[in-house]
Protein backbone atom coordinates (compact mmCIF):
# COMPACT_ATOMS: atom_id res chain seq x y z
CA UNK A 1 0.00 0.00 0.00
CA UNK A 2 1.38 3.58 -0.65
CA UNK A 3 0.90 6.82 0.64
CA UNK A 4 1.20 9.60 -0.57
CA UNK A 5 3.08 12.42 1.12
CA UNK A 6 0.98 15.28 1.21
CA UNK A 7 2.60 18.92 1.72
CA UNK A 8 1.46 21.73 3.59
CA UNK A 9 -1.61 22.75 2.25
CA UNK A 10 -0.71 26.08 1.82
CA UNK A 11 2.26 25.03 -1.05
CA UNK A 12 1.28 25.30 -4.92
CA UNK A 13 2.66 22.65 -7.22
CA UNK A 14 5.91 21.99 -7.29
CA UNK A 15 7.86 24.79 -9.15
CA UNK A 16 10.98 23.71 -11.63
CA UNK A 17 13.64 25.84 -13.66
CA UNK A 18 11.43 24.94 -16.56
CA UNK A 19 8.26 26.37 -15.15
CA UNK A 20 10.11 29.47 -14.13
CA UNK A 21 11.46 30.20 -17.38
CA UNK A 22 8.60 29.57 -19.22
CA UNK A 23 6.49 32.32 -16.80
CA UNK A 24 9.20 34.63 -17.50
CA UNK A 25 8.97 33.98 -21.25
CA UNK A 26 5.55 34.69 -20.92
CA UNK A 27 5.66 37.64 -19.66
CA UNK A 28 8.33 39.25 -21.74
CA UNK A 29 5.58 38.36 -24.57
CA UNK A 30 3.77 41.76 -24.20
CA UNK A 31 6.96 43.98 -24.62
CA UNK A 32 8.38 41.88 -27.58
CA UNK A 33 4.61 42.39 -29.22
CA UNK A 34 5.46 46.49 -28.35
CA UNK A 35 8.20 46.19 -29.56
CA UNK A 36 7.61 44.20 -33.06
CA UNK A 37 4.82 46.90 -33.34
CA UNK A 38 7.64 49.86 -33.33
CA UNK A 39 10.16 48.71 -34.66
CA UNK A 40 9.12 46.25 -37.19
CA UNK A 41 9.60 42.22 -37.64
CA UNK A 42 13.83 42.06 -37.24
CA UNK A 43 12.73 41.51 -33.57
CA UNK A 44 10.96 38.49 -34.06
CA UNK A 45 13.49 37.54 -36.52
CA UNK A 46 16.10 38.23 -34.10
CA UNK A 47 14.48 35.88 -30.95
CA UNK A 48 13.87 33.43 -33.55
CA UNK A 49 17.65 32.77 -34.62
CA UNK A 50 19.03 33.82 -31.23
CA UNK A 51 16.81 30.79 -29.53
CA UNK A 52 17.72 28.19 -32.53
CA UNK A 53 21.59 29.57 -31.85
CA UNK A 54 21.17 29.22 -28.33
CA UNK A 55 19.37 25.46 -28.15
CA UNK A 56 22.38 24.69 -30.59
CA UNK A 57 25.16 26.17 -28.36
CA UNK A 58 23.50 24.85 -25.28
CA UNK A 59 23.35 21.07 -27.19
CA UNK A 60 27.02 21.30 -28.14
CA UNK A 61 28.26 22.34 -24.68
CA UNK A 62 26.52 19.38 -23.01
CA UNK A 63 27.95 16.92 -25.73
CA UNK A 64 31.05 18.19 -24.95
CA UNK A 65 30.47 17.79 -21.21
CA UNK A 66 29.15 14.40 -21.90
CA UNK A 67 25.99 14.97 -20.23
CA UNK A 68 22.36 14.38 -21.03
CA UNK A 69 21.13 16.98 -23.34
CA UNK A 70 17.59 16.59 -22.99
CA UNK A 71 16.82 18.09 -19.65
CA UNK A 72 19.41 20.68 -19.64
CA UNK A 73 18.07 22.22 -23.31
CA UNK A 74 14.27 21.52 -21.74
CA UNK A 75 14.67 23.72 -19.26
CA UNK A 76 14.24 27.18 -21.37
CA UNK A 77 17.07 28.98 -20.01
CA UNK A 78 19.14 29.14 -22.98
CA UNK A 79 16.06 30.17 -24.34
CA UNK A 80 15.48 32.84 -22.15
CA UNK A 81 18.82 34.46 -22.20
CA UNK A 82 18.80 34.01 -26.31
CA UNK A 83 15.27 36.12 -26.12
CA UNK A 84 16.61 38.64 -23.47
CA UNK A 85 19.55 39.06 -25.89
CA UNK A 86 17.77 40.06 -29.04
CA UNK A 87 14.92 42.62 -27.50
CA UNK A 88 18.17 44.38 -26.68
CA UNK A 89 20.23 44.52 -29.91
CA UNK A 90 19.30 46.32 -32.79
CA UNK A 91 16.33 44.96 -34.89
CA UNK A 92 18.66 44.37 -38.26
CA UNK A 93 21.79 43.45 -36.40
CA UNK A 94 23.47 41.36 -38.80
CA UNK A 95 23.28 37.71 -38.03
CA UNK A 96 26.63 36.60 -37.53
CA UNK A 97 26.78 39.28 -34.65
CA UNK A 98 23.23 37.30 -32.96
CA UNK A 99 25.29 33.98 -33.53
CA UNK A 100 28.73 35.43 -32.22
CA UNK A 101 26.90 36.72 -29.16
CA UNK A 102 24.64 33.80 -28.11
CA UNK A 103 27.21 31.45 -29.25
CA UNK A 104 29.33 33.83 -26.63
CA UNK A 105 26.63 33.67 -24.24
CA UNK A 106 26.31 30.30 -23.66
CA UNK A 107 29.53 28.74 -24.07
CA UNK A 108 31.65 31.08 -22.65
CA UNK A 109 29.45 32.79 -19.72
CA UNK A 110 27.01 30.55 -18.90
CA UNK A 111 28.56 26.63 -19.76
CA UNK A 112 32.47 27.29 -19.04
CA UNK A 113 31.54 28.11 -15.58
CA UNK A 114 28.90 24.90 -15.68
CA UNK A 115 26.07 25.98 -16.83
CA UNK A 116 22.73 27.24 -14.80
CA UNK A 117 23.41 28.45 -11.52
CA UNK A 118 26.77 28.51 -11.92
CA UNK A 119 27.78 31.84 -14.27
CA UNK A 120 28.63 34.82 -12.25
CA UNK A 121 27.59 37.10 -14.92
CA UNK A 122 23.98 37.32 -17.03
CA UNK A 123 25.00 35.74 -19.92
CA UNK A 124 22.83 37.85 -22.23
CA UNK A 125 23.99 41.31 -20.88
CA UNK A 126 27.59 39.62 -20.97
CA UNK A 127 27.16 38.80 -24.91
CA UNK A 128 25.25 42.79 -25.36
CA UNK A 129 28.14 44.14 -24.14
CA UNK A 130 30.52 41.93 -26.04
CA UNK A 131 29.19 42.97 -29.14
CA UNK A 132 28.87 46.44 -28.06
CA UNK A 133 32.35 47.01 -27.44
CA UNK A 134 33.47 45.20 -30.64
CA UNK A 135 31.29 46.20 -33.29
CA UNK A 136 29.63 49.80 -31.51
CA UNK A 137 28.34 50.83 -35.34
CA UNK A 138 26.44 47.77 -35.75
CA UNK A 139 25.03 47.88 -32.30
CA UNK A 140 23.95 51.38 -31.80
CA UNK A 141 22.26 51.38 -35.84
CA UNK A 142 18.55 51.23 -34.39
CA UNK A 143 15.20 52.20 -36.05
CA UNK A 144 13.27 54.80 -35.54
CA UNK A 145 9.65 53.70 -33.94
CA UNK A 146 7.00 53.13 -36.25
CA UNK A 147 5.52 56.19 -36.41
CA UNK A 148 8.33 58.22 -37.77
CA UNK A 149 9.86 55.97 -39.81
CA UNK A 150 9.43 56.67 -43.17
CA UNK A 151 10.45 53.91 -44.87
CA UNK A 152 8.94 50.69 -43.50
CA UNK A 153 10.34 47.38 -44.27
CA UNK A 154 8.39 44.14 -45.26
CA UNK A 155 9.58 41.24 -43.30
CA UNK A 156 11.12 39.95 -46.47
CA UNK A 157 12.99 43.23 -46.77
CA UNK A 158 14.00 42.91 -43.08
CA UNK A 159 14.95 39.26 -43.31
CA UNK A 160 17.27 40.43 -46.53
CA UNK A 161 19.02 42.97 -44.41
CA UNK A 162 19.11 40.73 -41.66
CA UNK A 163 21.08 37.51 -43.49
CA UNK A 164 22.65 39.21 -46.34
CA UNK A 165 23.55 43.23 -45.66
CA UNK A 166 21.59 43.99 -48.63
CA UNK A 167 19.47 47.47 -48.09
CA UNK A 168 16.15 47.41 -50.18
CA UNK A 169 17.31 49.63 -53.50
CA UNK A 170 17.24 53.34 -52.88
CA UNK A 171 18.05 52.96 -49.33
CA UNK A 172 20.69 53.91 -46.94
CA UNK A 173 21.92 52.80 -43.76
CA UNK A 174 21.48 56.55 -42.79
CA UNK A 175 18.20 57.35 -43.77
CA UNK A 176 16.99 53.73 -42.38
CA UNK A 177 18.27 54.01 -38.88
CA UNK A 178 18.51 56.57 -36.12
CA UNK A 179 20.03 57.17 -32.79
CA UNK A 180 17.83 56.10 -29.82
CA UNK A 181 16.11 58.99 -27.78
CA UNK A 182 18.89 58.27 -25.14
CA UNK A 183 21.39 58.38 -27.62
CA UNK A 184 20.53 61.39 -28.90
CA UNK A 185 19.88 63.27 -25.54
CA UNK A 186 23.26 62.59 -24.70
CA UNK A 187 24.97 63.28 -28.09
CA UNK A 188 22.95 66.62 -27.93
CA UNK A 189 23.83 67.28 -24.37
CA UNK A 190 27.33 67.08 -25.28
CA UNK A 191 27.17 69.55 -27.84
CA UNK A 192 26.04 72.06 -25.07
CA UNK A 193 22.25 71.85 -26.22
CA UNK A 194 19.54 72.43 -23.41
CA UNK A 195 17.34 69.74 -22.50
CA UNK A 196 14.20 72.10 -23.16
CA UNK A 197 15.63 72.47 -26.55
CA UNK A 198 16.46 68.90 -27.00
CA UNK A 199 12.95 67.92 -25.90
CA UNK A 200 11.56 69.99 -28.74
CA UNK A 201 12.08 67.20 -31.60
CA UNK A 202 9.62 65.01 -32.25
CA UNK A 203 11.86 62.38 -31.10
CA UNK A 204 10.10 62.51 -27.61
CA UNK A 205 6.42 61.30 -26.38
CA UNK A 206 4.78 61.84 -22.81
CA UNK A 207 7.75 60.30 -20.55
CA UNK A 208 10.35 59.45 -22.49
CA UNK A 209 10.85 58.26 -26.10
CA UNK A 210 7.94 58.32 -28.78
CA UNK A 211 7.11 54.40 -29.21
CA UNK A 212 10.13 53.48 -26.35
CA UNK A 213 7.99 54.54 -23.05
CA UNK A 214 5.18 52.29 -24.50
CA UNK A 215 7.56 49.64 -24.76
CA UNK A 216 8.61 50.17 -21.61
CA UNK A 217 5.25 50.02 -20.26
CA UNK A 218 4.26 46.95 -21.83
CA UNK A 219 7.98 45.62 -20.25
CA UNK A 220 6.39 47.08 -16.71
CA UNK A 221 2.83 45.03 -17.07
CA UNK A 222 5.55 41.68 -17.90
CA UNK A 223 7.46 42.42 -14.83
CA UNK A 224 4.64 43.07 -12.50
CA UNK A 225 3.09 39.82 -13.45
CA UNK A 226 6.17 37.94 -12.51
CA UNK A 227 5.89 39.82 -8.99
CA UNK A 228 2.31 38.54 -8.47
CA UNK A 229 3.50 35.45 -9.31
CA UNK A 230 6.06 35.28 -6.94
CA UNK A 231 9.13 34.81 -9.90
CA UNK A 232 11.10 37.60 -8.65
CA UNK A 233 11.09 39.42 -5.28
CA UNK A 234 9.80 43.54 -5.42
CA UNK A 235 13.04 44.29 -4.01
CA UNK A 236 15.87 44.94 -6.87
CA UNK A 237 13.36 46.49 -9.06
CA UNK A 238 11.78 48.47 -6.99
CA UNK A 239 15.33 49.84 -5.66
CA UNK A 240 17.02 50.37 -8.93
CA UNK A 241 14.20 52.23 -10.09
CA UNK A 242 13.51 54.48 -6.93
CA UNK A 243 17.72 54.90 -6.69
CA UNK A 244 17.48 56.31 -10.20
CA UNK A 245 14.55 58.67 -10.33
CA UNK A 246 16.05 59.92 -7.11
CA UNK A 247 19.33 60.04 -8.09
CA UNK A 248 18.51 62.18 -11.71
CA UNK A 249 15.61 63.81 -9.95
CA UNK A 250 18.49 65.38 -7.64
CA UNK A 251 20.38 66.46 -10.88
CA UNK A 252 17.92 67.64 -12.23
CA UNK A 253 16.56 70.44 -9.97
CA UNK A 254 20.10 71.19 -9.66
CA UNK A 255 20.54 72.00 -13.13
CA UNK A 256 17.15 71.71 -15.48
CA UNK A 257 19.23 72.00 -18.70
CA UNK A 258 21.65 70.50 -17.96
CA UNK A 259 20.44 66.97 -16.48
CA UNK A 260 17.32 65.16 -17.91
CA UNK A 261 14.24 64.49 -15.69
CA UNK A 262 13.91 61.65 -13.73
CA UNK A 263 11.14 59.70 -15.39
CA UNK A 264 13.27 60.58 -18.49
CA UNK A 265 15.65 57.95 -17.54
CA UNK A 266 12.96 55.33 -16.59
CA UNK A 267 11.13 55.42 -19.68
CA UNK A 268 14.05 55.93 -22.15
CA UNK A 269 16.75 52.97 -23.21
CA UNK A 270 16.33 49.26 -21.18
CA UNK A 271 15.94 50.48 -18.22
CA UNK A 272 12.65 48.82 -16.86
CA UNK A 273 13.44 45.56 -19.43
CA UNK A 274 16.82 45.69 -17.25
CA UNK A 275 14.58 46.19 -14.21
CA UNK A 276 12.26 43.43 -14.30
CA UNK A 277 13.92 40.98 -15.98
CA UNK A 278 17.67 41.21 -16.33
CA UNK A 279 18.95 42.30 -12.73
CA UNK A 280 16.42 39.76 -11.08
CA UNK A 281 18.37 37.22 -12.67
CA UNK A 282 18.08 34.65 -9.57
CA UNK A 283 21.48 33.50 -10.52
CA UNK A 284 24.00 36.26 -10.78
CA UNK A 285 21.96 38.73 -8.62
CA UNK A 286 22.36 38.63 -4.82
CA UNK A 287 20.25 36.63 -2.71
CA UNK A 288 19.80 38.06 0.64
CA UNK A 289 16.36 40.74 0.26
CA UNK A 290 18.45 43.31 1.87
CA UNK A 291 21.36 42.19 -0.40
CA UNK A 292 18.17 42.79 -2.93
CA UNK A 293 17.96 46.16 -1.69
CA UNK A 294 21.31 47.33 -2.24
CA UNK A 295 22.40 45.72 -5.57
CA UNK A 296 19.04 47.03 -7.05
CA UNK A 297 19.97 50.61 -6.19
CA UNK A 298 24.02 50.48 -6.98
CA UNK A 299 22.38 49.39 -10.39
CA UNK A 300 20.85 52.32 -10.09
CA UNK A 301 22.86 54.81 -9.28
CA UNK A 302 26.04 52.87 -11.87
CA UNK A 303 23.11 53.29 -14.71
CA UNK A 304 22.59 57.41 -14.22
CA UNK A 305 26.39 57.64 -13.72
CA UNK A 306 27.82 55.66 -16.81
CA UNK A 307 24.87 57.14 -19.20
CA UNK A 308 25.52 60.78 -18.01
CA UNK A 309 29.37 60.93 -17.68
CA UNK A 310 30.00 57.43 -19.83
CA UNK A 311 30.75 56.93 -23.57
CA UNK A 312 28.30 54.28 -24.12
CA UNK A 313 24.97 54.90 -25.06
CA UNK A 314 23.59 52.67 -22.75
CA UNK A 315 24.26 51.33 -19.46
CA UNK A 316 22.19 49.05 -17.99
CA UNK A 317 24.43 45.89 -19.31
CA UNK A 318 27.49 47.70 -17.82
CA UNK A 319 25.97 48.29 -14.62
CA UNK A 320 24.37 44.57 -14.47
CA UNK A 321 27.77 43.14 -14.92
CA UNK A 322 29.39 45.38 -12.71
CA UNK A 323 27.09 44.92 -9.72
CA UNK A 324 26.60 40.82 -11.14
CA UNK A 325 30.54 40.67 -9.74
CA UNK A 326 30.04 42.34 -6.64
CA UNK A 327 26.96 40.07 -5.53
CA UNK A 328 28.57 37.89 -4.05
CA UNK A 329 30.40 40.61 -1.41
CA UNK A 330 26.65 42.30 -0.77
CA UNK A 331 25.50 38.53 0.07
CA UNK A 332 28.34 37.94 2.62
CA UNK A 333 27.88 41.41 4.39
CA UNK A 334 23.92 41.23 4.63
CA UNK A 335 23.57 37.44 5.61
CA UNK A 336 20.21 37.54 8.02
CA UNK A 337 21.02 36.50 10.96
CA UNK A 338 19.76 32.67 12.24
CA UNK A 339 16.80 32.41 14.37
CA UNK A 340 18.25 32.41 18.08
CA UNK A 341 21.66 33.53 17.26
CA UNK A 342 22.72 35.86 19.82
CA UNK A 343 24.90 38.03 16.68
CA UNK A 344 27.73 40.37 17.13
CA UNK A 345 25.63 43.20 18.85
CA UNK A 346 26.31 42.41 22.30
CA UNK A 347 30.09 41.73 22.21
CA UNK B 1 73.49 17.02 -13.89
CA UNK B 2 72.56 14.60 -16.73
CA UNK B 3 71.50 14.99 -19.73
CA UNK B 4 67.36 13.61 -19.23
CA UNK B 5 68.09 16.49 -16.69
CA UNK B 6 68.37 19.27 -19.03
CA UNK B 7 65.58 17.47 -21.14
CA UNK B 8 63.42 17.96 -18.62
CA UNK B 9 65.02 21.55 -17.75
CA UNK B 10 63.49 22.28 -21.34
CA UNK B 11 60.23 20.25 -21.53
CA UNK B 12 59.29 22.33 -18.04
CA UNK B 13 60.05 25.97 -19.47
CA UNK B 14 58.66 25.16 -22.51
CA UNK B 15 55.37 23.51 -21.68
CA UNK B 16 54.46 21.44 -18.00
CA UNK B 17 56.19 24.62 -16.24
CA UNK B 18 55.69 27.48 -18.31
CA UNK B 19 55.64 30.74 -16.49
CA UNK B 20 52.77 32.12 -18.40
CA UNK B 21 50.63 29.23 -18.77
CA UNK B 22 50.74 27.26 -15.72
CA UNK B 23 52.61 29.39 -12.98
CA UNK B 24 50.90 32.82 -14.45
CA UNK B 25 53.32 34.81 -13.67
CA UNK B 26 54.45 38.13 -15.43
CA UNK B 27 50.67 38.37 -16.63
CA UNK B 28 50.81 42.11 -16.44
CA UNK B 29 53.07 42.44 -19.32
CA UNK B 30 51.48 39.19 -20.68
CA UNK B 31 48.42 40.94 -21.04
CA UNK B 32 49.30 44.45 -21.53
CA UNK B 33 51.15 44.30 -24.53
CA UNK B 34 49.73 41.12 -26.71
CA UNK B 35 47.45 42.91 -28.60
CA UNK B 36 49.76 42.41 -32.17
CA UNK B 37 51.91 39.22 -32.37
CA UNK B 38 55.35 41.36 -33.08
CA UNK B 39 54.91 43.14 -29.76
CA UNK B 40 54.31 39.63 -27.86
CA UNK B 41 57.80 38.56 -29.62
CA UNK B 42 59.59 41.52 -28.89
CA UNK B 43 58.49 41.76 -25.42
CA UNK B 44 58.90 37.38 -25.10
CA UNK B 45 62.62 37.71 -26.10
CA UNK B 46 63.47 40.89 -24.05
CA UNK B 47 62.53 39.04 -21.28
CA UNK B 48 63.91 35.60 -22.49
CA UNK B 49 67.34 38.06 -22.38
CA UNK B 50 67.13 39.31 -19.23
CA UNK B 51 65.66 35.82 -17.55
CA UNK B 52 69.66 34.27 -18.77
CA UNK B 53 71.49 37.10 -17.96
CA UNK B 54 69.93 37.02 -14.33
CA UNK B 55 69.91 33.32 -13.85
CA UNK B 56 73.50 33.37 -14.59
CA UNK B 57 74.34 36.06 -12.35
CA UNK B 58 72.42 34.58 -9.53
CA UNK B 59 73.89 31.51 -10.57
CA UNK B 60 77.87 32.44 -10.01
CA UNK B 61 76.93 34.99 -6.81
CA UNK B 62 74.72 32.22 -4.87
CA UNK B 63 77.81 31.52 -2.38
CA UNK B 64 78.35 35.07 -1.45
CA UNK B 65 74.96 36.50 -0.65
CA UNK B 66 73.11 35.83 2.33
CA UNK B 67 70.01 34.42 2.53
CA UNK B 68 68.76 37.56 4.77
CA UNK B 69 69.57 39.78 1.88
CA UNK B 70 69.35 37.92 -1.16
CA UNK B 71 66.09 39.18 -2.67
CA UNK B 72 67.32 42.87 -2.54
CA UNK B 73 70.24 41.37 -4.37
CA UNK B 74 68.38 39.51 -7.30
CA UNK B 75 66.36 42.86 -7.44
CA UNK B 76 69.49 44.82 -8.01
CA UNK B 77 70.89 41.97 -10.63
CA UNK B 78 67.51 41.89 -12.52
CA UNK B 79 67.59 45.48 -12.70
CA UNK B 80 70.43 46.45 -14.15
CA UNK B 81 69.91 44.04 -16.68
CA UNK B 82 66.27 45.25 -17.63
CA UNK B 83 68.19 48.76 -17.71
CA UNK B 84 71.07 47.31 -20.55
CA UNK B 85 68.26 45.74 -22.49
CA UNK B 86 66.38 49.10 -22.41
CA UNK B 87 69.33 50.90 -23.48
CA UNK B 88 70.15 48.30 -26.62
CA UNK B 89 66.61 48.10 -27.33
CA UNK B 90 66.58 52.33 -27.63
CA UNK B 91 69.54 51.91 -29.54
CA UNK B 92 69.05 49.53 -32.14
CA UNK B 93 65.24 48.37 -31.90
CA UNK B 94 63.78 52.45 -31.68
CA UNK B 95 60.43 51.60 -33.39
CA UNK B 96 59.98 48.93 -31.31
CA UNK B 97 61.21 50.59 -28.27
CA UNK B 98 58.60 53.20 -28.43
CA UNK B 99 55.55 50.69 -29.27
CA UNK B 100 56.15 48.60 -26.25
CA UNK B 101 57.24 52.03 -24.23
CA UNK B 102 56.79 51.27 -20.11
CA UNK B 103 56.49 47.72 -20.46
CA UNK B 104 60.21 47.28 -20.95
CA UNK B 105 61.16 49.14 -17.76
CA UNK B 106 58.97 46.80 -15.98
CA UNK B 107 60.59 43.34 -16.88
CA UNK B 108 62.47 44.13 -13.71
CA UNK B 109 58.75 43.42 -12.16
CA UNK B 110 58.29 40.21 -13.96
CA UNK B 111 57.42 37.55 -11.12
CA UNK B 112 58.76 35.08 -13.45
CA UNK B 113 62.34 36.38 -13.57
CA UNK B 114 63.27 36.73 -10.01
CA UNK B 115 60.84 33.62 -9.32
CA UNK B 116 63.07 31.09 -11.29
CA UNK B 117 66.42 33.35 -9.73
CA UNK B 118 64.76 32.34 -5.91
CA UNK B 119 63.86 28.99 -7.03
CA UNK B 120 66.36 27.88 -9.27
CA UNK B 121 69.05 29.85 -10.04
CA UNK B 122 70.21 30.16 -6.55
CA UNK B 123 70.41 26.88 -5.91
CA UNK B 124 71.72 25.52 -9.36
CA UNK B 125 74.86 25.54 -10.77
CA UNK B 126 75.70 28.43 -13.93
CA UNK B 127 74.84 25.72 -16.67
CA UNK B 128 71.40 24.30 -15.72
CA UNK B 129 70.53 27.70 -14.34
CA UNK B 130 71.48 29.40 -17.83
CA UNK B 131 69.31 26.09 -19.52
CA UNK B 132 66.45 27.09 -17.20
CA UNK B 133 66.66 30.81 -17.86
CA UNK B 134 66.55 30.01 -21.78
CA UNK B 135 63.50 27.21 -21.64
CA UNK B 136 61.39 29.15 -19.37
CA UNK B 137 62.56 32.27 -21.39
CA UNK B 138 61.42 30.74 -24.56
CA UNK B 139 58.46 29.02 -22.99
CA UNK B 140 57.02 32.77 -21.71
CA UNK B 141 57.77 34.10 -25.28
CA UNK B 142 56.11 31.48 -27.01
CA UNK B 143 52.89 31.96 -24.98
CA UNK B 144 52.75 36.06 -25.66
CA UNK B 145 53.81 35.49 -29.34
CA UNK B 146 50.63 32.71 -29.68
CA UNK B 147 48.10 35.31 -27.57
CA UNK B 148 49.41 38.26 -29.88
CA UNK B 149 48.82 36.02 -32.74
CA UNK B 150 45.15 35.19 -31.79
CA UNK B 151 44.72 38.66 -30.60
CA UNK B 152 45.75 40.25 -33.90
CA UNK B 153 44.45 38.14 -35.91
CA UNK B 154 41.05 38.24 -34.22
CA UNK B 155 40.89 41.73 -33.56
CA UNK B 156 42.10 42.98 -36.65
CA UNK B 157 42.50 40.68 -39.11
CA UNK B 158 46.18 40.63 -39.55
CA UNK B 159 49.15 39.31 -38.38
CA UNK B 160 52.71 40.11 -38.56
CA UNK B 161 51.72 43.52 -39.41
CA UNK B 162 54.55 46.14 -38.65
CA UNK B 163 57.21 43.14 -38.42
CA UNK B 164 59.80 46.00 -40.21
CA UNK B 165 59.53 47.35 -36.06
CA UNK B 166 61.69 43.94 -35.34
CA UNK B 167 63.14 42.77 -38.47
CA UNK B 168 64.31 45.82 -40.03
CA UNK B 169 62.73 47.25 -43.56
CA UNK B 170 63.27 43.50 -45.22
CA UNK B 171 59.99 42.33 -43.20
CA UNK B 172 57.96 45.18 -44.23
CA UNK B 173 55.59 43.11 -46.25
CA UNK B 174 55.29 40.07 -44.02
CA UNK B 175 51.83 41.09 -42.55
CA UNK B 176 48.90 38.86 -43.55
CA UNK B 177 45.86 40.10 -44.12
CA UNK B 178 42.43 38.10 -43.66
CA UNK B 179 41.06 40.96 -46.71
CA UNK B 180 39.56 43.88 -46.00
CA UNK B 181 35.90 42.14 -45.63
CA UNK B 182 36.93 41.14 -42.21
CA UNK B 183 35.95 43.46 -39.51
CA UNK B 184 37.90 42.98 -36.59
CA UNK B 185 36.52 41.94 -33.25
CA UNK B 186 37.50 45.06 -31.67
CA UNK B 187 37.32 43.65 -28.06
CA UNK B 188 40.29 41.12 -28.96
CA UNK B 189 42.57 44.00 -28.92
CA UNK B 190 41.61 46.19 -25.82
CA UNK B 191 42.07 44.29 -22.43
CA UNK B 192 38.95 41.88 -21.73
CA UNK B 193 40.45 40.45 -24.93
CA UNK B 194 43.55 39.32 -23.12
CA UNK B 195 42.18 37.57 -20.30
CA UNK B 196 39.43 35.63 -22.43
CA UNK B 197 42.48 34.79 -24.76
CA UNK B 198 44.54 33.77 -21.80
CA UNK B 199 41.71 31.69 -20.46
CA UNK B 200 40.97 29.95 -23.57
CA UNK B 201 44.75 29.40 -24.08
CA UNK B 202 45.07 27.60 -20.39
CA UNK B 203 42.28 25.97 -21.31
CA UNK B 204 43.32 24.52 -24.75
CA UNK B 205 46.34 23.33 -22.84
CA UNK B 206 44.48 21.44 -19.71
CA UNK B 207 42.69 19.16 -22.82
CA UNK B 208 46.07 18.65 -24.32
CA UNK B 209 47.86 17.48 -21.41
CA UNK B 210 44.23 15.45 -20.22
CA UNK B 211 44.29 14.03 -23.90
CA UNK B 212 47.88 12.77 -23.77
CA UNK B 213 48.42 9.02 -22.61
CA UNK B 214 49.20 9.76 -18.68
CA UNK B 215 52.36 8.74 -17.55
CA UNK B 216 53.26 7.20 -13.78
CA UNK B 217 54.54 10.53 -11.48
CA UNK B 218 57.89 11.32 -11.83
CA UNK B 219 60.14 11.68 -8.54
CA UNK B 220 59.30 14.82 -7.34
CA UNK B 221 63.18 17.36 -7.81
CA UNK B 222 64.19 20.30 -6.28
CA UNK B 223 64.08 22.44 -10.15
CA UNK B 224 60.16 21.49 -10.23
CA UNK B 225 59.84 23.41 -6.89
CA UNK B 226 57.18 25.91 -7.10
CA UNK B 227 57.55 29.80 -5.00
CA UNK B 228 55.24 32.24 -4.07
CA UNK B 229 56.76 35.70 -4.81
CA UNK B 230 54.80 38.73 -3.35
CA UNK B 231 55.92 40.65 -5.77
CA UNK B 232 53.44 42.23 -8.20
Amino acid sequence: MQFTTITSPHSDRPNSVSRTMLLVILALVPGAIAMTWYFGWGILINMLLASVTAVICEALAMRLRKRPIIPVVGDFSAVLTALLFAVAVPPLLPWWLTVIGIAFAILLVKQIYGGLGYNPFNPAMAAYVLLLVSYPVQMTSWLPPEMLNEHPLTFLQTATVIFTGALPGGLTWDALTMATPLDSMFTQLDQSKMVSEILMSPLWGDFGGRGWEWVGNWYLLGGLFLIYKRIISWHIPVSMLASLLVIAMLFHFLDQEAYPFGMFHVFTGGTILGAFFIATDPVSACTTKKGQLVYGACIGLMVFVIRTWGGYPDAIAFAVLLLNMAAPTIDYYTQPRAFGHQGARRD
Amino acid sequence: MSDTGYAKLIKDGLWSNNQALVALLGLCPLLAVTNTAINGLGLGIATTAVLVMSNATVSLIRNLVRPEVRLPVFVIVIASFVTAVELSMNAWFFDLYKVLGIFIPLIVTNCAIIGRAEAFASKNHLVPAVVDGLAMGLGFTCALFALGSLRELIGLGTLFAQADLMFGPIASDWAISLGSDFRGMLIAILPPGAFLGLGLMIALKNIIDSRLPKKKPAPISSSNEEMETNTA
